[in-house]
């Protein structure tokens, strides 16, 4: 897909016909392309900033601070998306334009900027959010001011609203399927859990240990559990408690700077994919990118995309998210999920006939993105979304080799019975 | 003839020192809510609670000379007081039904912890909560600066000390996550008393009500200010060992000023908590402490009036800079603090000063020409040293000699008044 040159004034009409036309058996929504039609009186009842040619958005993430090494990958992705959408005339015939604000890296700024975007913007919807600390942060605003948040990161789940759509995995979606595979393809009995102390790693652990110890065979147990605070450098001691508890499988959620560290001086160690299995759920190929592909060689990560799948609509995004951000630039899990939020928006819109936020709300389950690089995602009733999950063995290029998938989409379950 | 030159200049000071006050008033009571809509209001509304801790450091820093990197500490207390007492009104056992344990906050249970801990219990009680806002930094602020300064530690090793003391709190309420929210905090705050916070008409009477207590403590503070304890600390600060030595308990002083930022900064924390529906342990830390000492520098921190315009204009411009240029916001950032230190090392106030000033001299000097021109207004002395009456004491707080170091009243006594000669 080439959107960088569809400004010749000459092809643009025609390009988003033919873009517009291509694109709807892809959405699996045929017809609705009539859509700009309707005036804006009869799709916007709420006051939202949606014109005869011009609908707004938001966008809230951390340009700046800590945490934007990794959302700038979400920020690009759904440019991406929303520049795509665009060219194949928008959505209901309007154009989206993007207001972005920057959160950088601060839970008030977040809910400061989340304000600003509903009350004086009245965005249609924001694409936004990466932490947990800052969905925290944002969402009473949304229910407040009755928004629509599409949020990409995969996430401690527990959590439910009708102003968000989760587009990344719940924490059972991510980690009872790998636990599954390490059992049956590693014949994992011993687990060793890592993460760094907050909210995600401590509820996924806590999920994980739930599963090893009343859902796997009998004989698998936790060996050992460690926090460590975010930002943490020393693992030494860490690994010579591993060395000693000899677990068949480490199971890692440990986020941020602190995975440079801690592969580098696994390594140092002597701990390596030759002698020890490891699985994490916390690095993409964001991540690898900083702890350098030579040390993750051969540790698996279980997670729902990966930048290597092999399917058609994954191959034109990897092409167009490299044509317009550089050859070199990478697309971890959560990129994924943030390309995912404009489209299912346009989708959820198109259906709703409607931009207002409980037309949406309503709308969005059971809608369907067969376009999505993950290959398929459908939205569930609690608004997360039914995906697949796939184990990827690292590379010394800094990718993923795909070694398993889910058979089926697992279903998100963020209230998970007897887990919690 | 004295007496009545000594009232007029009574007039003046009183006028001089409650002009920029009834200013600022006007400006937070009736310019804002008319020009901003609600939206905006309710950011004033968050800055101002920054506005506290300013003028906390205001009394403290530039009238105590106790630079305290740490006072999101006292912040941070606050606002986690009240956020305790609201989380457990949002957390009724019917909004909380789907959680493995109802009735308790949820981040606890996330944490899989069953029973609400002990400590938290008090917190139900809207007076106690109050009460704890008020007196748990103040009395930790007590702890800390008397240790310190009764082992006579002060200056720079007393600076880093309050930023270690920001660090541990920040280490402990995220290391303590089952307890206290962890890295994100205490949210979805509701309701007080079954006063629904997030609505647009509760945003005014916050906004209002934070503009009232503000104002208050911009007057209790120039009353300090302005009694003979106001004037210790400013000779304790010049000069710390005559004022010992004149038998004086330095100590207890400067831990009287520390106490008071903190208990300042307290009501701002309690307030910010109210307005903004959250708290979290990001307040806690050492930037966000260094933060408010550059609020405090950019008003001039011998100006309590000053402190507060500061923090309006750091805060409206971070909110500005990062909603028009959101690549390039921390560089104008950067650029203004950079730009307002270089320029005006005194900050706003010394601004405001340095070009009133003149023209308040050529005015004055108008005026009392013909009337006393023989009559120097220096020669205020008082016989009695240790007593001050208010004509000495109500010498106005912003005095400054030309290199705009603030100056101890000229009438002070003879134990303190060398003190001017050092101050510059």
């Amino acid at each position: 897909m080439s959107h960088d040159d569809s400004n010749d004034p000459i092809s643009i009409n025609r390009r988003r016909i033919m873009q517009g036309l291509a694109a709807l058996p892809v959405l699996g929504l045929p017809g609705l392309s009539f859509g700009a039609n309707l005036p804006t009186a009869q799709v916007n009842t709420t006051k939202l900033a949606v014109t005869d040619t011009e609908v707004t958005v938001g966008q809230l993430h951390s340009a700046t601070g800590t945490m934007a090494i990794s959302e700038t990958g979400s920020i690009q992705a759904e440019q991406l998306a929303i520049d795509q959408i665009n060219a194949m005339g928008g959505v209901l015939g309007r154009k989206i334009k993007v207001i972005k604000e920057d959160g950088a890296s601060d839970w008030p700024t977040f809910a400061e900027k989340s304000k600003k975007l509903l009350i004086n913007d009245k965005v249609a919807a924001v694409f936004g959010c990466w932490t947990s600390a800052s969905r925290k942060a944002v969402l009473p605003i949304f229910e407040k001011e009755n928004g629509m948040l599409y949020y990409p990161t995969f996430y401690e789940g527990l959590e439910q609203s009708k102003n968000v759509i989760y587009t990344g995995q719940e924490a059972t979606q991510q980690i009872l399927w790998g636990l599954d595979w390490a059992v049956k393809e590693k014949k994992s009995k011993t687990f060793f859990l890592v993460g760094s102390d907050y909210i995600w790693p401590r509820t996924s652990m806590k999920i994980a240990r739930k599963h090893i110890e009343g859902h796997l065979p009998s004989g698998s147990k936790v060996v050992g559990e460690e926090y460590y605070p975010l930002g943490t450098t020393n693992f030494n001691s860490l690994i010579n408690k591993i060395k000693v508890a000899k677990p068949d499988c480490i199971f890692i959620a440990v986020v941020g700077g602190s995975n440079v560290s801690f592969y580098k001086q696994l390594k140092a160690a002597g701990v390596t994919s030759a002698k020890q299995f490891l699985l994490t759920i916390s690095v993409t190929e964001d991540e690898v990118l900083g702890i350098g592909g030579e040390n993750m060689q051969g540790f698996y990560a279980s997670m729902k995309y990966f930048q290597s799948l092999d399917n058609p609509n994954n191959k034109k995004f990897v092409e167009a998210f490299k044509a317009k951000y550089g050859p070199k630039s990478v697309i971890g899990d959560v990129t994924q999920a943030a390309y995912l939020g404009p489209w299912l928006w346009k989708a959820a819109v198109e259906k709703a006939g409607s931009f207002d936020v409980d037309k949406i709300a309503a709308a969005s389950p059971g809608i369907e993105f067969k376009g999505a690089p993950e290959a398929y995602v459908k939205i569930h009733e609690n608004h997360h979304l039914w995906s697949r999950t796939r184990i990827g063995q690292a590379q010394a290029d800094g990718q993923f080799k795909v070694v398993a998938e889910s058979p089926e989409l697992i279903e998100p379950n963020p209230f998970p019975k007897g887990y919690q | 003839m004295i007496s009545k030159l000594l009232s007029s200049l009574k007039t003046w000071i009183d006028q001089r020192g409650l002009n920029g006050f009834i200013i600022l008033a006007i400006l937070l009571a009736v310019v804002f809510p008319l020009a901003m809509d609600s939206f905006r209001l309710n950011l004033v509304g968050k800055y101002l609670t920054y506005g506290f801790v300013a003028i906390g450091l205001v009394m403290a820093w530039g009238y105590g000379g106790v630079l305290s990197l740490g006072q999101g500490v006292f912040f941070g207390l606050g606002g986690y007081a009240m956020a305790m007492f609201l989380k457990l009104e949002a957390s009724d056992p019917i909004s909380t039904k789907i959680q493995s344990t109802p009735g308790i906050p949820d981040f606890m249970d996330w944490n899989q912890i069953t029973a609400l801990p002990i400590w938290w219990e008090p917190f139900r009680h809207l007076p106690f909560a109050l009460l704890a806002v008020l007196v748990v930094p103040t009395l930790l602020a007590f702890i800390i600066s008397f240790a310190m300064f009764k082992r006579r530690v002060g200056g720079v090793y007393f600076a880093i000390i309050t930023q270690a003391v920001a660090l541990i709190l920040t280490v402990l309420i995220i290391g303590q996550q089952g307890y206290t929210g962890g890295v994100n905090g205490i949210t979805d705050l509701k309701t007080m008393l079954g006063w629904d916070t997030r609505t647009n008409s509760a945003k005014y009477i916050l906004y209002f009500v934070t503009v009232a207590l503000l104002l208050a403590s911009i007057y209790g503070c120039q009353w300090i200010q302005k009694s003979k304890l106001g004037t210790l600390l400013l000779a304790m600060r010049d000069k710390e060992d005559r004022v010992r030595f004149s038998g004086y308990d330095v100590a207890m002083f400067k831990v009287f000023a520390f106490c008071l930022a903190a208990f300042l900064s307290a009501i701002g924390g309690a307030l910010f908590t109210l307005q903004v529906g959250f708290m979290s342990a990001s307040f806690v830390g050492i930037v966000p402490s260094i933060e408010m000492v550059i609020f405090a520098a950019v008003g001039g921190r011998m100006s309590l009036v000053g402190a507060v315009y500061g923090t309006l204009l750091v805060n409206f411009g971070k909110t500005y800079f990062s909603e028009s240029f959101p690549d390039l916001w921390l560089f104008l950032m950067a650029a203004l603090f950079i730009g307002v230190v270089m320029a005006f090392p005194d900050g706003l106030a010394g601004l405001w000063e340095s070009h009133i000033k003149g023209w308040l001299a050529r005015g004055r000097a108008a005026l009392r020409k013909p009337k006393n021109p023989d009559a120097p207004p220096s020669q205020i002395v008082q016989p009695d040293a240790d007593v001050m009456t208010m004509q000495e004491i109500g010498s106005p707080p912003l005095a400054r000699s030309a290199s705009g170091s603030p100056r101890v009243p000229s009438g002070a006594g003879m134990q303190v008044s060398g003190i001017q000669g050092q101050s510059a």
